[in-house]
Order: structure tokens, then C-alpha cells, then sequence
């Protein structure tokens, strides 16, 4: 089979990526991808000429290995979906960017807007026909501050059928703007592709960046780069447990996980001066470094914030009339959780046991990385519990990093990226593996820059998760997804 | 004297009904470790919308404006017919109990007709949830009412609540105590609140009662918030006006007695809020039912 292979954040020549054939491509993905691998992405890429060229990076995530490898297209191929429904999101996205058509696709229609179609929330909805079927749109305007997309709930009285996802709304042009870089703006870009996620994907580009340049933080960027993001992953998490009580109606866990989330932000806030991270986390190494007197006092916060959390997360486990909405509302069995590809707590919640921090490690994690645990049932439930297991492993592991920081200098100057190179950077952030990809030109600026924030991957299985549930939990659901709509749009 | 006892319960209910749910909001924000909005909140809620103009959309027609106006009318007379513990309604005949029960379902009958009227799924939705457990609660508002009639030997509320005084408790306290605890479901079930419909909750498509008034604005919308309140009053002071058989005679205490009483109910519907998520919509007849149940139950011990 005609593989490149490479590893996170480890550049290969674009001139070693080899180019086959669309059959002898389709059939060596498919291949990888019986034999164990997973498809970590499928893109496409201006190629020559009319063409197109398809590249898709296939991980092995026994190994920590990533193959890669490409086709060009012209017009039409036939689609990898039948055969791999974990491609059916890029396939769609391949057809409405480039015009390709993925042939023998089970469902093309736009992920965002099609070139020169119609413009975004004006898609073919699915609907399902009878006399007592009616349909719920809901958005893109919500009644709570949330950011906008379109779900359109086709019902049989309160049981839904399908629900229909129409995102792009939030479509701002990021990879677009990226291209040409890495400029001046280039980092802040990366660090709002979705605001909750800043150090994650702040990390993915540096990552990227670094790699390319071949050059390797010292171990106490990488220290401080890790405290960063296990502290937006305990921020994030437990704010979205508070909201999930707040969704059943459940004061007291709601108030209490929001306030402690403040205090996780504050703590965040405290080490670099903004509660999001923004701006801290640099190409070479970190913004500010951290003295030994705040990593004492971080330790000893971090400890009470953990006590805390316990005791209000405590309140949700022992509540019965909690536990009775969370369980069994939600279901992504896991065969349809392994089919669909996602990613993050929500995989693992339905058993996929997959966590880049431990599969396919960059930086720190190579040496260590937080103990990483499955669930089973897959239900808001085990989404929950997932998040709550997640926090109590990032503690564990925050208070080892703390306890031995590394040395080392916190800022190093980067020199001129590798020419003509293509490098992939993961990083799993709380909601799951962010990917960026870079392909560069002769001079070492980006030719081509794609994003994938796990939302991309898991939006489906909110769709998946809804079928046959009550529509009044909807948003119990989606809550336990908690996927970022600007960071699918990009 | 007599003219001016009569007109006590309706007149609290109207002035101090709004106070009731700011007296459930504060016990709420007290548990979450908040200060809360003031007491007097939902009375500057009221006159604000009161004073704004209000928002008709193409699709509605007379049905939709007049849905909060009825509400609000058939509200008002039942404050004349309910009596307040031993405060007595100025209304008061043979049969009233049903009528009560048929105003309430008049009301409810407007405000569904009005969400309907609006060719909103999501008003369509709120409405069918909201008719769907009507129709088990009016039957256990009906059941409970008859458990009173029964122990009481009378036919109309203001006999009825004059009747339940402490020995009556004694001869009939467990029917009593059944027919209680259908009231205080019917109170939760019927002013939307948790563990029913949760009425902070921004979320439409969980809604039962909000998502039905999503379209109604300014005085409309005033109406409709100043109703809810009668309403809550109106069940509250039936379990209340049960539960507290103080029956002295002496005006200014029977009405500190109840007084008293509403606020204690108003904590103890915060404290449910409180302390229990929402049911899902499949197991809330299973509530209602349940309730109704236990004042059939007592019905049948007071027959025995």
C-alpha cells in the first residue's frame, strides 16, 4: 500500500505523499482502515490543473502512527462513505467546496453552503411525511445566549424522527485567512476558532508551527502548555455538568459547577491574565512563565476547587430525579459512535477508547499523560459521568505536572518553516481531538491550512444520539454533547 | 362588617398574589447561595408590560388577543367564589366547587386557543402538553374538592372550608391528609412548576406553560403573568385553607393564619424547586394520576 507515514506534528515533503490512482486510493484506504486504522481526515486540497487533490490521513492509533496519502480528482469519483461512514462529513464537505461530486454518496447535501448555491439554512431538509408528523424548526436564533444554527425536529407527537443539523451561520473564513501565514494575526486566528477551546486549538497551531520549524519547547512550555489545557479541560466540563443539571431543572448543582467554573477561569486568569487563556500560549513556548510560589498556590487552589466539585457534583449522582432524566436519554450505541468516527468524552462515554493524549502524543504526553477511561452506555449518563471522570484525572494529573514542572526557557525564537512540507498537529482539547493540518509552499508560508474541531466530527451524532427520543430532551442532549458551532463553521 | 369580610380574600389575592412568586424566587436563590431578585419583582415585571405596547403577529387573529383577557377575567371570578380558610368568599352556592373547576378549565381553554391560533409548532407543542395533563389534573381537582364535600357534608367551598376545623381533622385525618397532598401536587402541576415545567428554563422545546405565551407581549403578556399569580394564590390557598384548620372567627387572626400559611407554602414549593430536577414528560401523568389516586384513596376510607 502507498502510505507516507508520519506521527503528530512531525512534517513530511509534500513530495513524499504519494499520489495514486482515485481506485487504488479508495482501495488502500479502505484497507487501512479494516485493518484497524481510523480515518483522522479526508480533505481536499487545489491540486493541478483542474484536478483536485484528495488527501486523507488514516491513524493508527495502536502504533501512534498516521498514514497519508492522495488522489486527484476531476468532477466525480466514487465516494469512500458506503464503505466508510466515517467519511460521509468530509465527502460532503469535499462536494460543496470543490464541486466534486462523491459518487454513490447516501446523503450529499451541504455541511455549511454549497458554492454558489444557496445561501446558508436554505438546504433539501429531510422530511418525513404522514398526516400526524409535524415539524419543529428551531433557530438560528435561540432563546438563550448561544450561538446561532438551524434544527429542524421532524415528530411524531413529542417522539422524534430525525433531527436535521443545518449549521454555517457562524462561517467567518478562518482557513481562508490562514492561508499565506504565519503572520502577526495568524495565532490569535487560531485561538478563536472556537473561544472556548483557546488553549487547545492555541496549542495545535503552535504544535504545527514548532513542528514545522523542527525545533522542541523546552520541558516547561511543554508543562505550562499542559497546565493550560487540562485547566480549560476541568473549566469547560464542569460548567457543562452545572448546565446539565440546569437543563433538568436542578438548582443546585447548576449554581454550584457555574460558580466553580468561575474559579477554575479566575485561576486561569490569575497565571497569564485572561480567564480564556488567550495570548499565552506562543509559537517557541509560552507567554509568561510560571514562579514556584504560584505553582505551590495553583496546587493548593486546584486541590480545594477539586473538593469542591466533588461535593457539587455529588449532589447530581445522589439525586435520583436527576438520575432518572441523565440515564438512557440519549443513546449512541457504540457501533454508531465507531461508524460516525467521533471523538472526545462523548466516544469514549459509548466505549470508544481513544484519547490523543495517550494514542497519538505530542510534547508533554509523550513522557506522561492523565489516566484515560472509558464508559459504556453511552447515554447523557455516561456523557456525565465521562466529564466528571475527566475532571478528576486532569486534578490527579495537574497536581504530578505541578509537583515537577521541568525547566527550561519559556520563550524560543522560531526560525523560517520547512518549504514544500505537510505536517498534521493533534492536540486533544475537552471536547474532544483537534486536528490542524498545514500544507506549505516553496517559501514556507501556508499554502493550505484546514481546521477540524472535533465538533465537526460529533455534530452528526447529536442527530444520531435524538433519534427516537423525546423532543423535550433535546436540550439535555445537546448539552452533553456541548458542541461549538463557530468552531464547525470556521 | 359582614360586606367587608367578604371582600378580604379577594382583595389579598389580588394585591399579594404577585408576592408569592417572588417569595419562591428568593427561597430559590437563597439555596443556590444567591441574594435573589427583590420581593417586589413580579409586581414591577407586571407594570412594565403593562406599559409597553404590544406586538400582534400576521398570522394571529382575534382568538389570539383575546386568550389573556379571558384567562384573566375567569380568574377574577373565582377569586369571588374561593374562599380563603375560614375567610369566606363574597360569593357562595350550591355546587360552586365545579364551577371553580370549570372557570380554571375556561381560562386554560383561552390561553391554548390563543397558542394554537398563533401556527406556531412550537405553541402547538406547549399546548398539547398543557391539555394532555389538564386533562388528568381537573379530575383530581374534582377528586380532592369531593373528598372535602364528603367530610364536610357541604356543597359549596365557603361552608366546606369553614367546616374543616381542628376536630374535623381529627375525625377524618387521614382522608384529610390524602386530599392535602393531591392539593399540593395540583398546586405544582397546575402553576407550572418543577417537577412538572420549570418556569425560569429558557429552553422551548421543554416548555409546557411558557412556550404556549411565547407570542404574547406588553399587556398581554402582563395579563398573563398578573393570572399565573391569581392562579397560584387560588390553588395555594385551597391546600393552605386545608392544611392550617385554625377556625377562630376572629377575622384578623384566621387572615394572619393564612397569611402565614401562604408564605410557608411559597418556601416549601421553593425548596422543592430546589431540591429535584424535572420529571420527564412521559412520567408526569404517572404524577398526576398518582396524586389523584391518593384522594380516591381517601375518598374510599371516608366511605368506610
Amino acid at each position: 500500500m502507498a502510505f507516507a507515514i508520519t506521527s503528530n506534528a512531525i512534517p513530511l515533503p509534500i513530495a513524499a505523499v504519494p499520489v495514486v490512482e482515485v481506485d487504488a486510493f479508495r482501495r488502500d484506504v479502505l484497507t487501512a482502515i479494516v485493518a484497524g486504522g481510523r480515518l483522522l481526515l479526508l480533505i481536499g486540497l487545489p491540486g493541478d490543473g483542474r484536478a483536485t487533490r484528495l488527501l486523507a490521513a488514516i491513524a493508527d492509533d495502536a502504533r501512534g502512527a498516521i498514514a497519508v496519502c492522495s488522489t486527484d480528482v476531476t468532477d466525480a469519483y466514487p465516494a469512500l462513505t458506503p464503505d466508510c461512514p466515517s467519511a460521509h462529513y468530509f465527502e460532503r464537505e469535499i462536494a460543496e467546496q470543490y464541486g466534486i461530486e462523491p459518487e454513490g454518496h447516501p446523503w450529499l447535501k451541504p455541511v455549511r453552503f454549497p458554492l454558489g448555491g444557496p445561501t446558508i439554512g436554505e438546504a433539501d431538509f429531510y422530511s418525513v411525511a404522514g398526516s400526524e408528523i409535524h415539524e419543529v424548526a428551531v433557530g438560528p436564533v435561540h432563546a438563550g445566549v448561544i450561538e446561532p444554527g438551524h434544527f429542524r425536529f421532524n415528530c411524531h407527537g413529542e417522539r422524534v424522527i430525525h433531527l436535521e443539523i443545518s449549521l454555517g451561520y457562524q462561517h467567518r473564513g478562518v482557513e481562508r485567512a490562514l492561508r499565506g501565514g504565519p503572520d502577526r494575526r495568524s495565532l490569535y486566528l487560531a485561538e478563536t476558532v472556537a473561544g472556548d477551546t483557546t488553549a487547545g486549538h492555541a496549542t495545535a497551531y503552535c504544535q504545527l508551527f514548532e513542528g514545522l520549524a523542527e525545533r522542541e519547547c523546552s520541558a516547561r512550555a511543554n508543562a505550562l502548555r499542559v497546565i493550560a489545557l487540562e485547566l480549560e479541560r476541568i473549566a469547560n466540563h464542569i460548567g457543562d455538568l452545572g448546565a446539565l443539571a440546569g437543563d433538568v431543572g436542578f438548582l443546585p448543582a447548576a449554581s454550584y459547577c457555574g460558580r466553580l467554573r468561575g474559579d477554575v477561569l479566575n485561576l486561569t486568569a490569575e497565571l497569564n491574565g485572561s480567564r480564556l487563556g488567550r495570548g499565552w500560549i506562543r509559537p517557541g513556548g509560552i507567554a509568561r512563565d510560571i514562579g514556584s510560589d504560584e505553582l505551590r498556590e495553583l496546587k493548593r487552589r486546584l486541590s480545594d476547587a477539586g473538593r469542591n466539585m466533588r461535593n457539587a457534583v455529588d449532589l447530581l449522582w445522589k439525586s435520583s430525579s436527576v438520575r432518572a432524566r441523565f440515564e438512557n436519554t440519549g443513546v449512541l450505541r457504540h457501533e454508531a459512535a465507531a461508524d460516525l468516527g467521533i471523538v472526545g468524552p462523548a466516544a469514549r462515554a459509548s466505549g470508544i477508547d481513544r484519547d490523543t493524549r495517550r494514542d497519538l502524543p505530542a510534547a508533554l504526553y509523550r513522557a506522561r499523560h492523565p489516566t484515560i477511561t472509558v464508559g459504556d452506555n453511552g447515554d447523557v449518563f455516561a456523557r456525565a459521568l465521562q466529564r466528571w471522570r475527566e475532571i478528576e484525572h486532569s486534578l490527579g494529573f495537574l497536581a504530578d505536572v505541578l509537583d515537577d514542572p521541568g525547566s527550561g526557557t519559556t520563550a524560543s525564537a522560531i526560525p523560517s518553516l520547512a518549504p514544500d512540507a505537510v505536517i498534521l498537529s493533534l492536540v486533544e482539547g475537552w471536547r474532544g481531538e483537534i486536528v490542524h493540518l498545514a500544507v506549505t509552499d516553496a517559501a514556507g508560508h501556508f499554502a493550505h491550512y484546514k481546521i477540524l474541531d472535533p465538533s465537526f466530527r460529533n455534530w452528526f451524532a447529536l442527530a444520531f444520539a435524538m433519534r427516537g427520543q423525546p423532543i423535550m430532551d433535546f436540550p439535555l442532549c445537546n448539552k452533553s454533547f456541548n458542541l461549538s458551532y463557530c468552531g464547525h463553521d470556521l | 362588617m359582614a360586606a367587608f369580610a367578604s371582600v378580604i380574600s379577594p382583595v389579598c389575592a389580588l394585591v399579594l398574589g404577585p408576592l408569592l412568586l417572588a417569595l419562591i424566587n428568593r427561597t430559590k436563590a437563597f439555596v443556590a447561595g444567591r441574594r435573589g431578585p427583590p420581593l417586589l419583582q413580579p409586581y414591577f415585571d407586571i407594570a412594565k408590560y403593562l406599559r409597553r405596547g404590544a406586538v400582534y403577529g400576521d398570522a394571529t387573529s382575534w382568538v389570539f388577543r383575546l386568550g389573556p383577557v379571558v384567562n384573566l377575567t375567569v380568574l377574577f371570578a373565582a377569586l369571588l367564589i374561593v374562599p380563603w380558610g375560614a375567610i369566606r368568599s363574597p360569593l357562595s352556592f350550591s355546587g360552586d366547587l365545579i364551577v371553580v373547576a370549570g372557570l380554571l378549565a375556561v381560562g386554560r381553554f383561552a390561553i391554548v386557543l390563543a397558542a394554537l391560533d398563533t401556527g406556531s409548532s412550537f405553541e402547538g407543542m406547549g399546548a398539547s402538553r398543557e391539555v394532555h395533563f389538564a386533562a388528568l389534573a381537573e379530575p383530581a381537582l374534582l377528586l380532592a374538592l369531593a373528598v372535602l364535600a364528603r367530610v364536610t357534608g357541604a356543597l359549596s367551598l365557603t361552608p366546606i372550608y369553614q367546616g374543616i376545623t381542628a376536630s374535623a381533622w381529627v375525625a377524618a385525618l387521614p382522608t384529610l391528609a390524602l386530599a392535602a397532598m393531591t392539593l399540593l401536587v395540583l398546586a405544582l402541576v397546575e402553576n407550572s412548576r418543577i417537577p412538572v415545567d420549570d418556569p425560569t428554563t429558557h429552553l422551548e422545546l421543554t416548555m409546557i406553560h411558557e412556550v404556549m405565551v411565547l407570542d404574547h407581549s406588553g399587556p398581554d403578556l402582563g395579563y398573563i403573568h398578573y393570572a399565573a399569580a391569581l392562579k397560584l394564590w387560588i390553588l395555594g390557598g385551597l391546600l393552605v385553607g386545608l392544611v392550617m384548620p385554625l377556625r377562630s372567627g376572629a377575622l384578623w387572626l384566621d387572615g394572619s393564619a393564612m397569611l402565614l400559611g401562604m408564605a410557608i407554602l411559597a418556601v416549601v414549593i421553593g425548596m422543592i424547586e430546589s431540591a429535584m430536577a424535572r420529571y420527564r414528560l412521559v412520567h408526569v401523568p404517572q404524577f398526576i394520576v398518582g396524586a389523584a389516586t391518593l384522594s380516591v384513596v381517601g375518598f374510599i376510607l371516608i366511605l368506610v
